[in-house]
């Protein structure tokens, strides 16, 4: 095990650090555009730890994964916000 | 000159300093999500933190692999982060001023006064229209 696969290791805990504070952020989030940003943080966090899988593994085809994930996040939170816009209480 | 560099060390040594540094910003931005007392403070961290978190990310990942094809659809990704990101900031922040999304109350407002007046009262007009 070299050190550059230690420290990809190491960058992985803490992109899941990271997942877990968004997910508490997501529960007691007091509205609801509070959840859509902790959605849209939560999507970059699993783009970024796809992207760390593909080095970490060297099998070129998960990038694939990440696109699809980065186009799909902006839809997300867009219809997120438009459902917000549209919707009277 | 340049025959005896190992470059895959060096390679990899640029990709590990990279990636430290994307997940160092990715961690900032989260604990600012999670730490910040406002909705638009807390939406201003991590748009930026992100944004330029990922980005770092995705180079480091990039120069890695040395190849061509994995470096269009690196730079894809990067750009179309880019673009959607204050995009979607901007909707989300606008939707919340006109939802009446409660600011901090140290922030220093006389200036956006009438501008909240107007959205608010626009949101007033478009339910009472809908009812």
């Amino acid at each position: 095990m070299s050190i550059f696969s230690v420290t990809l290791i190491v960058a992985m805990a803490a992109l899941s650090i990271c997942l877990v504070l968004t997910a508490i952020r997501f529960a007691l989030g007091p509205t609801l555009p509070d959840r859509i940003t902790a959605f849209d943080l939560f999507v970059a966090n699993v783009i970024g730890m796809v992207a760390i899988y593909t080095e970490l593994t060297g099998n070129a085809d998960f990038i694939d994964v990440a696109i699809i994930l980065s186009l799909f996040g902006f839809l997300g939170s867009i219809s997120f916000a438009y459902y917000l816009m549209k919707s009277t209480r | 000159m340049f025959e005896n560099i190992n470059y895959l060390l060096l390679r990899e040594i640029v990709s590990s300093v990279l990636i430290m540094l994307g997940v160092a910003f990715m961690l900032i931005a989260t604990i600012g999500l999670l730490r910040f007392p406002d909705f638009y403070i807390r939406m201003s961290a991590i748009t930026k933190g992100a944004t330029l978190g990922l980005t770092l990310i995705l180079t480091g990942m990039g120069i890695y692999f040395n190849e061509a094809d994995m470096l269009i659809k690196v730079l894809l990704i990067i750009g179309f982060t880019f673009i959607t990101s204050p995009v979607s900031a901007h909707v989300i922040g606008r939707t919340a001023v006109r939802n009446k999304i409660p600011f901090w109350d140290r922030t220093n407002l006389d200036e956006f006064k009438d501008y909240l007046h107007k959205e608010h009262m626009a949101r007033d007009h478009e339910k009472d229209g809908k009812e």
